[in-house]
């Protein structure tokens, strides 16, 4: 009773991906794929996705540590807000960062007043979007880890004359080190995939903001090859992920 | 150059009233019972867990004196040896080492050095560059010792030091843990649940029970004089101190006893109460030890009787009722104790 919904299931996951590589223009895969406009994108899609999740690492360990470790009140609903990005339309992201950071918005009126920098519709603005749906997948991540890592290694380290910060960098974090890098491939994927509040935060602007997800979505309107082709880049850049990420995430740990 | 602690600590239904005073040198063993609040007491003198009320001072120096003082464990002269040692996995024996010398301010390279003369002293100079879980028990167990030496501390804190080793291994880290405590010139402070490692490492002892010392003093004299049944059955061990050739041990205080495994050298020998017959005629038969002894004085526990035996050696005997009863014996009797060698334990010292 079980084996027959359970082969739809994977067929329904599966022959879409097929189809993708089925109905590829192969012949023009070459031309296609070093063309300008998919270099460009690609370019700046891995570049942006990077940069997120370098703002994820800076900000999300130090927040996944507080909420692991910090006594603060109310910490189990900190936790859940932490993670309403998560769940969230990544749309109703891109409005609430453009209410925020917008030229008009509650602070980006003072950062364009003040230092004369507005972030909608640039490339910065691109990072700061993708950082703000990928967080939670970082945070979630290392605060598992750091959970699950014995807090008396850290007294031990403190007995031995080590800082808090001291602790935190030569102890703490290479005993979370899996999760952290588990969190990061995450988190960067998630970014290197992210539309919705990308194209609502930071416009669609060829060479500027234009990232791999809209350009395909861009394509499909206009060149609905180059839009196949686009989403086989996608596709294996997604599957390498998958694999590298093999070892640490999907077996456990080894 | 005195630790004063009166370690007040209040949590939930638990409440820990110890005092404590150590001399520079002096090893102190807090015994009792899990749960009696050993660990509780060492976390609060390490200052990971801080006082409720009282203090604890090196000198004049107060480490902890709620609510005016709490000096936190990174900022104590402190070496802590961890039941399972905590030894960080990501690290090398030698960068583990080197880790509270590092904290402490040391160069890189002098760090290493002073490390790698500490896992010499711990016979672990070829394990240098091994990490923590390719280490046996006994390895890790020293290369944690090392950890907490190395920094020089003025206050050593073993939590059950010997716990997590299998018992063959035990003899033999007891015995070289024993050494680095008699050669480390601060103050130590050993927690253990296990009396035979109290009483042969220790120069004091505090038996611990429900968060309040029940009796302190020399492991010998405790003995002797256990004040409860608890502290009696507790620290109910014939041991002694001796040097073996073969299968004979004279014993440092005078008397012989043959014991079932060869050994040479500085030994323990330790048997229990238990294991003592009483005869009033020298007993013939099997038992290899046999001597002459004065009855000093006989107390009734829950199960058993208690016959305190002065003789060469002094000797503690348990019996039953019913054989006290048959011996018709009291103080100042003269009896024959019989043991036999394969009741003796021997540990090298």
């Amino acid at each position: 009773m079980l084996v027959v919904p359970a082969l739809l299931g994977l067929a329904f996951l599966l022959v879409p991906l097929a189809g993708l590589l089925i109905r590829a223009p192969w012949a023009t895969v070459p031309d296609r794929l070093f063309s300008a406009e998919v270099g460009e994108a690609l370019r700046l899609s891995l570049v942006c996705a990077s940069l997120a999740t370098v703002v994820c690492l800076v900000l999300g360990i130090p927040l996944a540590w507080l909420l692991a470790r910090g006594d603060l009140p109310g910490r189990g609903f900190l936790r859940a807000l932490v993670t309403v990005p998560l769940v969230l339309p990544p749309v109703v992201g891109g409005v609430a960062l453009l209410l925020v950071l917008g030229r008009r918005g509650l602070i980006g009126q003072y950062l364009d007043a003040w230092f004369g920098v507005s972030l909608p519709f640039t490339t910065a603005g691109v990072v700061v979007a993708e950082a703000f749906v990928a967080m939670p997948f970082l945070v979630i991540s290392v605060e598992g880890a750091l959970r699950a890592a014995d807090p008396r290694y850290e007294e031990a380290a403190a007995t031995l004359g080590a800082s808090r910060w001291l602790t935190f960098r030569r102890v703490t974090l290479p005993s979370v080190m899996p999760g952290v890098v588990a969190g990061a491939v995450l988190c960067w994927a998630r970014a290197l995939g992210e539309f919705g509040a990308t194209i609502t935060f930071a416009g669609n602007f060829p060479g500027e903001t234009t990232t791999m997800p809209l350009a395909v979505y861009l394509a499909l309107e206009t060149e609905p090859d180059a839009a196949i082709v686009l989403s086989i880049v996608l596709l294996l850049v997604s599957v390498g992920v998958l694999a590298g990420l093999r070892d640490r995430w999907i077996g456990g740990p080894t | 150059m005195t630790v004063h602690a009166e370690l007040r600590v209040t949590r939930d239904r638990f409440r820990l009233e110890l005092d404590l005073n150590v001399a520079p040198g002096e090893v102190v063993a807090l015994l009792g019972p899990n749960g009696a609040g050993k660990t509780t007491a060492l976390r609060a003198l390490a200052g990971l867990l801080p006082l409720s009320a009282g203090h604890i001072r090196l000198d004049d120096q107060p480490w902890d004196e709620p609510p005016k003082v709490f000096v936190p464990a990174e900022r104590r002269p402190i070496g802590v040896v961890f039941q399972d040692y905590l030894l960080f996995g990501h690290l090398t024996a030698l960068e583990n080492v080197a880790f509270g010398l590092r904290a402490r301010g040391a160069h890189r390279g002098t760090a290493r050095a002073l490390a790698g003369d500490w896992l010499d002293r711990v016979g672990l100079a070829d394990h240098a560059h091994t990490k923590p879980r390719e280490l046996s028990g006994g390895q890790a167990q020293r290369v944690a010792l090392a950890r907490a030496l190395a920094t020089g501390p003025r206050l050593l804190l073993l939590d059950e030091p010997l716990a997590a080793l299998d018992a063959s291994t035990r003899l033999t880290v007891r015995a070289e843990l024993g050494r680095h405590l008699a050669d480390f010139p601060g103050h130590t402070v050993l927690v253990t649940h296990d009396p035979l490692d109290a009483m042969v490492l220790a120069d004091r002892l505090v038996i611990v029970e429900h968060g309040r010392a029940v009796q302190h003093g020399p492991p010998a004299e405790v003995a002797r004089h256990p004040r409860t049944d608890y502290v009696a059955d507790l620290v109910g061990l014939n041991l002694y101190r001796g040097t073996a050739a073969g299968t004979a041990v004279t014993l440092a205080d005078g008397g012989v006893l043959t014991v079932a495994e060869p050994a040479s050298g500085t030994v323990h020998v330790a048997f229990p109460p238990s294991a003592v017959s009483l005869h009033p005629e020298p007993p013939s038969g099997s038992p290899r030890n046999t001597w002459q002894v004065i009855v000093t004085d006989i107390e009734q526990h829950a199960h058993t009787t208690r016959v305190r035996l002065d003789g060469t050696p002094p000797v503690l005997a348990d019996i039953t009722t019913a054989t006290l009863a048959d011996l018709r014996v009291g103080p100042g009797d003269a009896l024959w104790a019989a043991l036999k060698a394969t009741e003796i334990r021997t540990y090298p010292a």
